[in-house]
């Protein structure tokens, strides 16, 4: 494997006494899909809130194409080449689809501090080339705040890809969609990921979003990691169809 | 020790009234989450009604104690009907338009009922007359302390008792706890938010009412009463935390020994020391004592602000005509109009500057007036002490300005919602303060006399294109920043902080610029301000002139960029054509705010926008 894009380092974390994440490791590649999973509750959210410096870590370390991220903002990551979307859309509902996108640009290319300029003039062919990228060029011009549940995931696509990032983190990319929806917004998710060489870590409810979709797979339960492969390799695993299916599963088998 | 003790307990029977009334307010807030500014009305009506109510009952029976007691209660409940009056034909209408539009409505009603007052009770202030059993002191450690303000200490603490079985042991307390956590689950779970909200509101206004008629024995009744207690009920508010009544009582606890010590051993600084301890307060907890952090309003909140488009043609054109208009002015009004034109320059770079801060910052300043005001004392100080001229002067003012919004505004960003609109409010009665106290530099209350504008710029006429030039165009280049990357980074981190700090933008950062920037306008309009009337007051940095400003604002409509333009000049048209017509100018501005509140819920500008698009089909957001 090349040198990984992300890599974690026994992370650590605990709310009071629950120990949320508890030495968790792993790698991205670059052009690699990894989806994180688990079951509710198995540290999947702040594992991920951990990379993208939302919450501090209280042991292990998290290297972006070998430089530590430690004690970074949010703010900072990200201008390290790090793009995300939420699980619930985080998007500004006063702008327009695509100033929305020019917004993300202004800040990339260091244009925020200035005052005289028009937003709306920057960076506007740019930003309708990313919009076309994930099928959105035609709603450029439509105020944001009106936007469909699955146009405003693939709004936030495009303003993760802004600033031309190398690892994409998406938490939940498909929650709340259509099945149909799911696999357009994931096939392009993958298409570019491929095609732009991006390392993608992303959170998933949707088995056959993960199974469909993932290059490989990390399954935590109650903070820790209990399975790493690919499609095949987890779905066999036993430990894996214990916290799944329960013990009853692995002797009954249906 | 005596002079401890007593200074003590002065403090503890400052304190119930203190608490009486900032329950009734942290009560409605953490309920309705309206700020209601008529609260110090509802205290000031309590005295007045106790007045007339306890002297009937004692023409009547004798002037007996529990007729007086009667007498307080009776004044409390017809209180606390009032503010149901108020709840049930005012604010239930607009409990989903923007806070500040209730804000805005409950201080039409503070006018109304000031002006009601003057009318029915008169012009002088109204004392009890005391019998014997009130006049009483007992003796305490040697030194005689008033018997009333002794019952009076006890009585914060037996209704802090009263409220809490209330809260707790009834049902309609147990909702109202619950609604105070979250609003939305109890409005989801069935129960009927109308009866909860109204109860609210009678309590609330009772609890004000009981406050002001206990103090009337001690006090009587005025027409200073209101404006001058809601700002204390404020700062106990905030002190003790939004909506926690347990956080009310310590924080008038703290506030009245504060005053009650402050007066004696630090009286040079006794307007200052309240909002000083408000300010430490909110910097080491930026929740107040026993407050938690506001839960986020969910879809409830609902009001998306549209997205920016440049202003029609049409409205520009109109713009330049109106400019023209004004800058002719000379060659076809007199004197007065010419003033009145150079108060609208000013107002509308004023109100343009509050503007950016409370549109696309989305931070409400209710101590705009202050950089208002410094901006005037830096250009007259300057003059003072520096011999500045005129030119200097009106360099130095938004400096000066500028240079406290980056102070103020370091602390000021850190918060948010209506913990920042009081800390802003709090650094605004600092400033007033130290205008007002520190006579030796400031001149005080008589002001800085003699601020007059260079020669070339002494004809009125030339003045007024001054003022034009400055004014008019401060708040195009304000108009400008909201347009430029700037201005969106700033409508971006208020629309999503989250995805604002994920695509890299320091949203504190943009929230100072925009203070500093806003303080810089403010402070040019006040040095414009200053050397239009030739003097400087502590005035110009009131509670009524920060109010003045967000009317301006809110009646031109926040969400355009056109409105506080059309704020100003509509504002201070309806001050000064209202001012000439009637001598209950109060009233009538009052009423004018609270139909203008109801009819255009979005402002003027707001308004005239959504007609504008309805009508060409565009897409609203």
């Amino acid at each position: 494997m090349s040198a990984p894009v992300l890599e974690a380092v026994s992370l650590e974390k605990r709310f009071g006494g629950v120990h949320a994440v508890a030495g968790v490791s792993f790698r991205v590649a670059a052009g690699e899909m990894l989806a994180l999973i688990g079951p509710n509750g198995a540290g999947k959210s702040t594992c991920f809130n951990l990379v993208n410096g939302q919450l501090r870590a209280d042991g292990g370390e998290v290297r972006l194409g070998g430089q530590s991220l430690a004690g970074l903002r949010p703010r900072a990551i990200w201008r390290l080449g790090v793009g995300r979307t939420f699980q619930i859309t985080a998007t500004f509902a006063s702008m327009t689809v695509r100033e929305n996108v020019q917004m993300a640009l202004i800040s990339h290319r260091r244009m925020l501090w200035s005052f005289l300029a028009r937003a709306t003039d920057q960076f506007r062919a740019e930003a309708e080339a990313l919009l076309a990228q994930v099928g959105m060029a035609e709603q450029a011009g439509r105020p944001c705040g009106v936007l469909a549940y699955g146009d405003l995931k693939r709004l936030e696509l495009a303003i993760a890809l802004a600033n031309d990032p190398k690892l994409l983190l998406m938490d939940e990319p498909t929650a709340g969609m259509a099945p149909k929806e799911r696999t357009a917004l994931m096939d392009l998710t993958r298409g570019i990921v491929r095609a732009r060489g991006l390392a993608c870590l992303f959170t998933e409810h949707d088995m056959d979003v993960v199974f469909g979709q993932a290059d490989r797979i990390i399954v935590m339960n109650r903070g820790r990691l209990i399975a790493e492969g690919t499609a095949d390799q987890v779905r066999n695993d036993p430990a894996v169809r214990e916290v799944y299916l329960g013990s009853g599963a692995t002797s009954g088998g249906h | 020790m005596d002079f401890v003790l007593i200074q003590f307990l002065t403090g503890l029977s400052n304190a119930s009234a203190l608490f009486l009334i900032a329950s009734g307010l942290t009560v409605i807030f953490g309920v309705t989450r309206i700020v209601n500014f008529a609260h110090g009305s509802f205290y000031m009506l309590g005295a007045y009604l106790a007045w007339t109510i306890v002297r009937a009952f004692w023409d009547w029976g004798g002037r007996e104690p529990y007729l007086f007691v009667l007498g307080v209660l009776a004044a409390a409940v017809v209180v606390g009907l009032i503010g149901v009056a108020m709840e049930m034909t005012l604010l239930r209408r607009i409990y989903r338009a923007p806070e500040l539009f209730q804000l805005l409505a409950t201080f039409g009603v503070v006018l109304m009922i000031q002006d009601a007052t003057l009318a029915i009770w008169g012009p002088e202030d109204l004392p009890l007359p005391r019998p014997p059993w009130l006049r009483a002191f007992i003796d305490i450690a040697g030194s005689r302390f008033p018997r009333y303000d002794l019952i009076l200490a006890i009585i914060g603490p037996v209704v802090l008792a009263l409220l809490w079985l209330l809260f707790h042991r009834t049902r309609f307390g147990i909702l109202v706890r619950a609604a105070t956590q979250d609003r939305e689950m109890v409005a989801a779970l069935g129960v009927d938010q109308k009866k909860l909200f109204s109860g609210v509101f009678f309590l609330g206004s009772a609890l004000a009412g009981l406050g002001g008629a206990l103090v009337l024995p001690s006090q009587s009744a005025n027409l200073q009463m209101d404006l001058s207690i809601i700002a204390e009920a404020f700062v106990v508010v905030v002190v003790g935390g939004m909506g926690s009544v347990t956080g009310a009582f310590l924080a008038s606890l703290l506030i009245a020994e504060v005053q009650a010590f402050g007066i004696v051993l630090l009286p040079k600084i006794t307007l200052v020391l309240v909002f000083l301890v408000m300010a430490a307060v909110l910097m080491v907890r930026p929740y107040g004592l026993l407050g938690k952090p506001q839960a986020h309003a969910r879809a409830a909140s609902g009001a998306v602000e549209p997205t920016l488009r440049p202003a029609p043609n049409i409205l520009g054109l109109a713009g330049l005509a109106a400019l023209l208009i004004a800058a002719s002015a000379p060659f076809w009004a007199g004197a007065y109009a010419i003033t009145v034109l150079i108060e609208l320059a000013v107002f509308v770079l004023f109100a343009a500057s509050l503007h950016l801060m409370m549109g696309p910052g989305g931070v409400v300043s209710f101590g705009h007036a202050a950089y208002f005001g410094l901006g005037a004392y830096g250009a007259a100080l300057g003059l003072r002490y520096l011999a500045l001229p005129m030119e200097a002067g009106l360099v130095a003012a938004p400096l000066f300005a500028g240079f406290f919004g980056v102070v103020f505004g370091v602390f000021v960003v850190r918060l948010s919602g209506v913990y920042l609109a009081m800390l802003t409010l709090a650094f605004a009665q600092i400033v007033w303060a130290a205008t007002f106290q520190w006579v030796d530099v400031t001149g005080g209350d008589n002001g800085i006399l003699g601020v007059w504008p260079s020669a070339w710029a002494a004809d009125k006429s030339v003045y007024l294109w001054l003022a034009l030039a400055l004014c008019i165009g401060g708040t195009l280049l304000l108009r400008r920043f909201v347009f430029s990357p700037f201005g969106y980074g700033l409508r971006a981190a208020r629309d999503s902080e989250l995805r604002a700090e994920a695509i890299g933008l320091d949203t504190a950062r943009l929230r100072l610029a925009a203070f500093a920037i806003a303080a810089a306008a403010a402070g040019l309009a006040g040095g414009v301000y200053a050397y239009a009337k030739g003097s400087v007051f502590p005035t110009y940095i009131s509670i009524p002139k920060s109010v003045d400003a967000l009317l301006m604002v809110l009646l031109g409509g926040v969400q355009t960029v056109t409105g506080p333009i059309v704020g100003a000049i509509a504002y201070h048209g309806l001050f000064v054509g209202i001012l000439q017509a009637t001598a209950y100018w109060r009233a009538a501005l009052g009423l004018a705010i609270v139909v203008l509140v109801l009819a255009f819920p979005q402002g003027i500008a707001g308004f005239a926008r959504d007609r504008w698009e309805r009508a060409r089909g565009l897409e609203a957001a």
